[in-house]
């Protein structure tokens, strides 16, 4: 097997300066909540990593992680990273096509058994193979065959993760998570409808130089980046403790840039990276945008509720039941008179 | 489904029926029982200007009691405004409230709530500690004084903590202090917390009998 250039390599030959390197190591380190003198480990193990194989496969998805990821500003050090790792197969960005792209995946997966890694978007329909195929493969099957010989796979976005869109209610097509798949392999979840570019490729890179899992929840979700809710980090949060509320999108509640809460914010439920590291390389994320939080890295977020219904809202039937129940009160209650009244003649009869 | 999908959903839904039903079952069951028949003479009028005027004087001492009650009652006080601004003017709460009365009304800042909270929870506390320590209140002391002061506290404390979180999640004890309170709108119209809505009922039908047989009220 040709030996692959190390990353430390290729960046030099980039034109990516020492400290340009070091600068996005010590922003990896400060993300992934490490201490400082993490910095030159990660430096070195990056230097001298060789560049992973790695397969992204796509499912039902509608490419908008892939969009989020390319969509980085570019040039950045991420993005060369990213270059720096060897991506065999990935419909989107390869320029092969139908057969060479397969034989492209099967070189990669010989070439790298057991080493190399698999990134997924999109959920998996179980429903028909046919709901969705890549070259007359259904999802299933190239899913259980690319991931066999995998170090690891990477569920990228909320699809992938959770089911997602696809696998909202009334889920027509049978989707399901890469987790209700795949159980003999390690699997990190990052949510996110679509994820944050830089928490994609942070989540690489640290597996890239520690070689190990980073810390999960009980989602799967890398603990450096879903740790937090957006509520706990949100520069709008002190509006929500003095009850300052935005109540339409156009008050002056809104204008002078109070929560959102009541707009249906899902902040407080949701966790998140978005109020820290932000997007378009750190220009606002939504809520700073004047839209409530959707929850899109939590499971199941599309059926979760009305996205502009408060957190708060109950969910009640209709105030028929209710009525139903204010008769049910009166009969019990007339009923009840009608035995105290006859235990009170009964009384005064008998004395 | 999960916890706090459950709490906002079903959970509250059937507290909510039992509450109604319930509270109106204890309502229309007093308000049909008979009069007993009072066969004296009246000796004031009565009607409905007594029966406000003793809801209004029974929320304050008879001065020669009043040494004997400052502490308890002011414990009181403290106790059931903390949680009428708790329950009414935390403004989550009267969103929640405007989801199904359709209006909503000014709240307070979380601060203030917090503290109010706080000193509610305190109060609560002492009360229950005088209850214990009290030899005639122990006495007199049953299951229902027990259960009704803690399905009362319950809620008031897992809402405080959903901003201390203590290593819960948010949604977690969202959900426990959703859950909480439908223990207690469950227990409400059965114990002694159907004093929520028989007390200006029982304290206005007092007024009426006393000014009837002309006691000072």
């Amino acid at each position: 097997m040709k030996k692959r250039p190390t990353v430390g390599e290729i960046l030099q030959a980039k034109g990516v300066s020492r400290r340009g390197f070091l600068k996005y190591c010590a922003t990896t380190a400060s993300i992934l909540a490490l201490p400082p003198s993490m910095i030159p480990r990660i430096a070195e193990a990056i230097e001298n990593a060789r560049r992973p194989s790695v397969i992204w496969l796509s499912f039902q998805e509608c490419t908008g992680c892939t969009e989020s990821l390319t969509r980085s500003a570019s040039p950045t050090v991420e993005g060369l990273i990213f270059d720096a790792i060897s991506l065999d197969y990935h419909h989107t960005l390869q320029a092969a096509a139908g057969d060479q792209a397969e034989a492209a995946r099967h070189a990669a997966m010989k070439e790298n058994d057991g080493n190399y890694l698999v990134l997924v978007d999109g959920s998996i329909p179980l429903g028909n193979p046919g709901f969705s195929t890549i070259a007359g493969i259904s999802n299933v099957d190239m899913l259980k065959e690319t991931v066999a010989g995998a170090a690891a796979v990477v569920a990228i976005g909320s699809c992938a993760a959770f089911g997602g869109i696809p696998g909202a209610d009334p889920n027509p097509t049978g989707a399901v998570s890469v987790t209700d798949l795949v159980k003999d392999k390690p699997v990190i979840n990052v949510p996110g409808c679509p994820p944050i570019p830089m928490v994609m490729t942070a989540v690489l890179t640290q597996f890239l130089t520690f070689g190990q899992l980073p810390a999960l929840d009980k989602f799967g979700r890398p603990l450096a980046f879903y740790g937090q809710t957006i509520h706990d980090r949100c520069y709008r949060r002190p509006f929500y403790e003095q009850g300052k509320f935005a109540k339409t999108f156009d008050d002056e509640g809104a204008k002078a840039g109070w929560c959102l809460y009541k707009l249906g914010c899902k902040g407080p439920t949701t966790y998140n990276a978005c109020a820290t590291t932000k997007w378009n390389s750190g220009t606002s994320f939504p809520i700073e945008a004047g839209h409530p939080c959707l929850g899109c890295s939590e499971p199941n977020f599309w059926d979760d509720g009305g996205f502009y219904e408060p957190l708060s809202t109950g969910h009640f039937d209709s105030g028929e039941k209710l009525a139903g129940a204010a008769a049910a009160g009166v009969a019990l209650g007339a009923v009840a008179a009608a035995a105290g009244r006859r235990r009170q003649a009964k009384f005064m009869k008998e004395g | 489904m999960d916890l706090l999908e459950f709490a906002k959903g079903p959970a509250l839904q059937v507290a909510a029926y039992i509450l109604v039903a319930g509270s109106i079952w204890r309502i229309v069951g007093i308000l049909l029982l008979k009069e007993k028949p009072d066969y004296s003479e009246p000796r004031q009028s009565g009607g409905l200007l007594a029966a406000l005027k003793v809801i209004y004087t029974r929320s304050f001492t008879a001065s020669p009691f009043k040494a004997a009650t400052m502490y308890p009652k002011m414990l009181a006080y403290v106790m059931h405004l903390g949680l009428f601004a708790v329950v009414l003017l935390f403004v989550p709460h009267i969103m929640f409230f405007e989801g199904f009365l359709g209006f909503e009304w000014p709240g307070l800042p979380n601060s203030v709530i917090f503290f109010l909270g706080v000193a509610a929870v305190v109060a609560g506390i002492a009360l229950l500690v005088r209850r214990l320590t009290n030899p005639v209140l122990r006495l007199i002391s049953n299951f229902d004084d027990y259960f009704s002061w803690f399905a009362t506290l319950f809620p008031l404390v897992t809402g405080l903590l959903i901003p201390v979180r203590i290593g819960f999640h948010y949604e977690t004890l969202l959900a426990i202090h959703i859950l909480s309170v439908a223990l207690l709108m469950i227990w409400l119209p059965f114990g002694k917390l159907g004093h929520t809505f028989l007390v200006f009922i029982t304290r206005g039908t007092t007024g009426m009998v006393f000014e009837r047989r002309g006691a000072k009220t």
